[in-house]
C-alpha cells in the first residue's frame, strides 16, 4: 500500500507565452517555489491548447492539467483566452463526468506581473491534485509505469 | 532525423548550484536524436556561442537545445548563434531550467530530475521541428499620429523632420489639444499659446505632414510596417479650401447657445464656430446639433453671408483609406467629471471651478479676456481656496472608488502656478492650498513651489477639504482640517478651485481595441516594458506619446513624444521587416472547407479559395482555407477549432506539443 503523502503527482501546466509564461518567469526570478511536479509547456496563447493535448496528458499518466492565460480582456491576441475558457469549460465538465475529478483540471489567469499568483496557484493546484491521488481513470494501460 | 546537440548552461552558479549540470548533460545523451551534449559556464557568452559553433562543425548538428534561462531572455541570442553556425535558427529549443527549476527548487536531486525532464521535452519537440524561413515584408514609409495635442504635434514634427510622411488625425476641429487651453506654463510662467501655436503652424506648414482634423480613426487592419487605416473625416459643412477664416459666419449666426468646449463651457458659442483664434485649420465647423438650418431647416444665414461661398450644408462624412508603417497613439487626457464629488458644491455653485476652468478665466483670450473674476457675479475674488487631489490618490478598498488610485502628477505644480497668478493679479487677495503631499520632482519645480509658498505668501495647509457650502449670498464656506495644527478650519471664500484628477481621453478605449493595444486598469495604454520600452506598445508598430500612457506634464510629454518619434523613425528607416515564421498553415488534403477557422481568427488572416488539390494522387476541386502569413500572428486559435486537424501552427505543431506532453508525463 503506497503512502499517500509520498505521492508525487505529475502536473502539466500549459502557459501562454505573453502573460502566464512571463508570470512563471517572474515567480522564478522572485525565487517563489512551487512543487517540481509542475512542468510547464509553453504555447503562444491559451487558445493553442487543444483539448486533445489534455486528454493525451491524462492518458500518458498526468494527474492534473492546468491552463494559464492572460486575464480576460488582456489577451495578446485579443480573444484567445475566451476560446480557451469555453473549450476548457466543456472539456473539464466532460472529464468530470468520465471520472477525472474537477480538482484535476483548472484554468487560471496569470499576468506577467503576477509571479506571486503563479506560484500560489501552482502550490494550491499541486496540493489539490495530490489529495486526489493517482489519476487512473483514463490512463493508457500501456503507459503505466510499475508504481502505478 | 535531426542531429541534436544539447548545451546545458551553468549560468554561473544560478543553475549549477541547484542542478547537477553534468548529470543533465550525461542523461540527455540517451534521448532520441541527441548526438552531442555538454555543459558550459555561460552559454550566452561568446565562449558559449563558440561552443555551439564548434559542436555544429564537428558533429554536423542540425538542431540545438540550450538548457538555460527563460526563452524570453535569450531565445533570440541562441537563434542568432545557431544561424551563425549554419543551423536554421528555428531549429533551436530552450529548456528553461533556471526560472522554472534552479531558482524555485532547493533539493538538488529533485531539481536535477526536473531539469532532465524539461531537457527531454525540448529534445522531443526539436525532433519534430522543421527549418523555417522568416518572411520579409516591405515597410510603408508613412506614420499615423492619432491625436493632435502637444504630444501628437511633437511626434509628427520629429518624424517629418527625419523625412517621412506623417498624417495627424485629430477628433476636434483644431489641433492644439489641452495645452492650447492653458494660460501660463510652469515652472517658467511663459504663455502656453506663445510656445504652442508656432509648433501648430509648423505642423500645418510642414510639407511632410497632413492634418486630418474633425476626423477619427474608424478601422485598423494589417500589422507592423503595413497598417491599413480607415479615417472618417466628419463633415465640417465648410469647405476647407475656400474658407478664408474671416469669421463673418460665426458673428452672424443666430444660434449662440451652445457651450464653448474650448472655454470649458464658461462662454457660449455660435453653432458655426472656430474653437479659438489661433485654431489650425482656421476654418469653422458647423455643430449640426445646435445649427438651426440642420435642426429646423430654416436659417441658412451663414451660407448667405460667407463672402467666399465656403459653407456647404450638403457635405457628408467621408472615409479615406491609407497605408501606414507605424501608428502613434497620442490621445491625451481629460479632467475627470466631478459628479461624484458633490461635497465640493461644483454642480451647485458657479464659483467652484476646475483648474482647467481657472486657466480659461486667467487667459487673455478666455471668456473674461483675462480679467480673473467670479463666474457668478463678475466680481474679483479676494479669497480663493485651492483643493488638490480631487479624485487623485484615492485609497482603494473603502466602498466604491470615486476617483483614481494614481497621482495625477501635474496638479501640485499648476496649483502653485494658479495661486501665484492670483496673488500677482490681486496682491491683496488670499490664496489657500489644501494638499495631501506637495509633490514637485522636476527641474526647477521645487524652487517654483517654494516661491509660491515663501515669496508669494500662498497659504499651504496640509489637510483635506471636507465640504464646500454655497451660502447663497455669494459666499462659499469651506470646511477643512489642518492636519499639522490638528484643528478644524472654516474659510469664507469667494472662489474654490478644484484640481480634478486626470484620466485618459474616453476615445482611447475604443482606439486600443482597434489597435489591439493593451491598456491598464485605468485605461492608460500599457507600454511594452515599463522601464526599457516606455514608448512602445506591446503591439508591434504601435507607439505611445504623451498622457495616453500615463499622467505627465508638458516637458515629459514633449520628451516622450520625441522618443516615440525616434522609435517610429527607426522602424520607417528599414526597407523590409523580418516577420515571424511561426504562423498557421493549412493541410489542404485534410481541409473540409467548413470556415470554422475563418470565424475565430482575430486578424482576418484566413480566407477561403477554391483550388485544385492533389489528394493521394487524385486531383480534386475543393474549397480550402488559405492563411495570409503576413497577417497571421500565430496565436493558434484556428488550429484547435479545426475539426479535421488541417490547421497547424508552425513551431508549435500539434505533434510537437503532444511530444512535449509525452516527455513530461513520462
Amino acid at each position: 500500500m503506497p503512502v499517500e503523502s509520498a505521492f508525487q503527482p505529475k502536473i502539466a501546466a500549459f502557459c501562454c507565452n505573453w502573460c502566464s509564461y512571463a508570470g512563471a518567469d517572474l515567480a522564478g526570478s522572485s525565487r517563489l517555489s512551487y512543487p517540481a511536479d509542475v512542468k510547464i509547456i509553453r504555447v503562444p496563447c491559451s487558445c493553442r491548447v487543444n483539448p486533445l493535448f489534455i486528454l493525451r496528458a491524462f492518458q500518458r499518466g498526468a494527474d492534473g492539467v492546468i491552463i494559464c492565460g492572460c486575464h480576460p480582456g488582456d489577451c495578446h491576441y485579443t480573444s484567445g483566452n475566451y476560446f480557451a475558457r469555453r473549450r476548457a469549460a466543456l472539456l473539464f465538465s466532460m472529464l468530470d463526468y468520465l471520472g477525472v475529478e474537477s480538482g484535476r483540471t483548472r484554468v487560471e489567469w496569470v499576468s506577467a506581473a503576477e509571479g506571486q499568483k503563479f506560484a500560489a496557484t501552482m502550490n494550491d493546484f499541486a496540493k489539490t491534485v495530490a489529495s486526489l491521488g493517482k489519476c487512473r481513470r483514463i490512463g493508457d494501460l500501456r503507459c503505466r509505469t510499475s508504481e502505478s | 532525423m535531426t542531429k541534436i546537440g544539447v548545451f546545458v548552461c551553468w549560468c554561473g552558479s544560478n543553475i549549477a548550484a541547484t542542478v547537477d549540470v553534468d548529470a543533465v548533460s550525461e542523461a540527455i545523451k540517451a534521448a532520441p536524436g541527441v548526438v552531442f551534449a555538454t555543459n558550459y559556464q555561460y552559454m550566452c557568452s561568446e565562449g558559449g556561442q563558440a561552443a555551439i559553433r564548434s559542436a555544429v562543425a564537428e558533429h554536423g548538428l542540425t538542431g540545438v537545445v540550450v538548457c538555460s534561462c527563460s526563452p524570453r531572455m535569450h531565445e533570440a541570442t541562441f537563434r542568432k548563434a545557431a544561424a551563425g553556425a549554419g543551423v536554421n535558427p528555428y531549429m533551436v529549443e530552450i529548456a528553461n531550467i533556471r526560472e522554472q527549476c534552479s531558482w524555485i527548487h532547493k533539493d538538488k536531486a529533485e531539481a536535477t530530475a526536473k531539469a532532465i525532464a524539461l531537457a527531454r521535452a525540448a529534445v522531443a519537440k526539436l525532433n519534430l521541428d522543421r527549418p523555417l524561413t522568416a518572411p520579409e515584408t516591405p515597410v510603408t514609409k508613412r506614420a499615423l499620429v492619432i491625436g493632435g495635442g502637444i504630444a501628437g504635434i511633437q511626434t509628427a514634427l520629429d518624424v517629418a523632420d527625419a523625412g517621412y510622411e506623417v498624417d495627424v488625425v485629430e477628433k476636434s476641429p483644431t489641433i492644439g489639444g489641452k495645452m492650447a487651453m492653458l494660460d501660463k506654463t510652469f515652472p517658467t510662467l511663459d504663455c502656453a499659446a506663445c510656445i504652442l501655436t508656432p509648433k501648430m503652424v509648423d505642423a500645418a506648414a510642414h510639407e511632410k505632414i497632413t492634418l486630418y482634423t474633425y476626423s477619427e480613426v474608424e478601422k485598423v487592419s494589417g500589422f507592423v510596417g503595413n497598417f491599413t487605416v480607415d479615417i472618417k473625416k466628419r463633415a465640417r459643412s465648410v469647405s476647407v479650401d475656400r474658407c478664408t477664416g474671416c469669421g463673418v459666419c460665426s458673428e452672424k449666426c443666430p444660434s449662440k447657445r451652445a457651450k464653448s468646449e474650448f472655454d470649458q463651457g464658461l462662454r457660449e458659442r455660435s453653432a458655426i464656430y472656430i474653437p479659438f483664434a489661433q485654431a489650425i485649420p482656421n476654418v469653422p465647423v458647423i455643430d449640426r446639433d445646435t445649427c438651426l438650418k440642420f435642426q429646423t431647416g430654416k436659417c441658412g444665414l451663414c451660407e448667405k453671408v460667407c463672402p467666399s461661398h465656403a459653407v456647404d450644408y450638403s457635405q457628408e462624412d467621408e472615409v479615406i483609406t491609407k497605408q501606414y508603417g507605424a501608428i502613434v497613439a497620442a490621445t491625451g487626457f481629460k479632467p475627470i467629471g466631478l459628479e461624484r464629488f458633490d461635497e465640493y458644491a461644483y454642480s451647485r455653485s458657479p464659483d467652484v471651478v476646475t483648474s482647467l476652468e481657472f486657466e480659461r478665466l486667467c487667459n487673455a483670450a478666455g471668456p473674461t479676456k483675462g480679467h480673473l473674476v467670479r463666474p457668478s457675479d463678475g466680481k474679483e475674488p479676494k479669497t480663493v481656496v485651492f483643493v488638490q487631489c480631487v479624485g487623485s490618490r484615492e485609497a482603494s478598498g473603502i466602498g466604491a472608488m470615486k476617483g483614481k488610485p494614481y497621482c495625477s502628477k501635474i496638479c501640485c505644480m499648476y496649483t502653485a502656478k494658479h495661486a501665484m497668478l492670483l496673488r500677482e493679479k490681486y496682491p491683496d487677495s488670499e490664496a489657500y492650498v489644501f494638499y495631501i503631499d506637495v509633490r514637485t520632482p522636476g527641474k526647477n519645480f521645487d524652487e517654483f513651489y517654494r516661491r509660491a509658498a515663501e515669496e508669494y505668501g500662498v497659504h499651504y495647509i496640509k489637510g483635506m477639504v471636507g465640504k464646500v457650502c454655497d451660502e447663497g449670498n455669494g459666499r462659499l464656506t469651506v470646511r477643512a482640517s489642518d492636519l499639522i495644527e490638528n484643528r478644524q478650519l472654516l474659510i469664507d471664500a469667494d472662489m474654490v478651485v478644484l484640481a480634478a484628477a486626470v484620466e485618459p481621453d474616453p476615445s482611447a478605449r475604443a482606439l486600443a481595441t482597434l489597435l489591439t493595444a493593451s491598456m491598464d486598469t485605468n485605461d492608460f495604454f500599457t507600454e511594452a516594458h515599463p522601464k526599457l520600452r516606455p514608448v512602445e506598445s506591446p503591439t508591434a508598430g504601435v507607439f505611445l506619446s504623451g498622457m495616453c500612457q500615463g499622467p505627465k506634464d508638458i516637458p515629459d510629454t514633449v520628451a516622450q513624444a520625441g522618443a516615440a518619434a525616434a522609435k517610429v523613425i527607426g522602424l520607417l528607416s528599414k526597407d523590409r521587416l523580418v516577420g515571424n515564421p511561426c504562423v498557421a498553415s493549412c493541410d489542404e488534403t485534410l481541409c473540409n472547407g467548413c470556415s470554422a477557422c475563418e470565424r475565430v481568427c482575430p486578424y482576418g488572416a484566413i480566407s477561403y479559395e477554391t483550388k485544385t488539390v492533389v489528394d493521394r494522387g487524385a486531383k480534386d476541386e475543393r474549397r480550402v482555407a488559405s492563411v495570409n502569413e503576413a497577417l497571421c500572428q500565430g496565436c493558434g486559435a484556428c488550429t484547435v477549432t479545426c475539426p479535421s486537424g488541417a490547421m497547424d501552427l508552425r513551431g508549435f505543431t500539434g505533434r510537437q506539443i503532444m511530444a512535449e506532453v509525452d516527455a513530461i508525463c513520462r
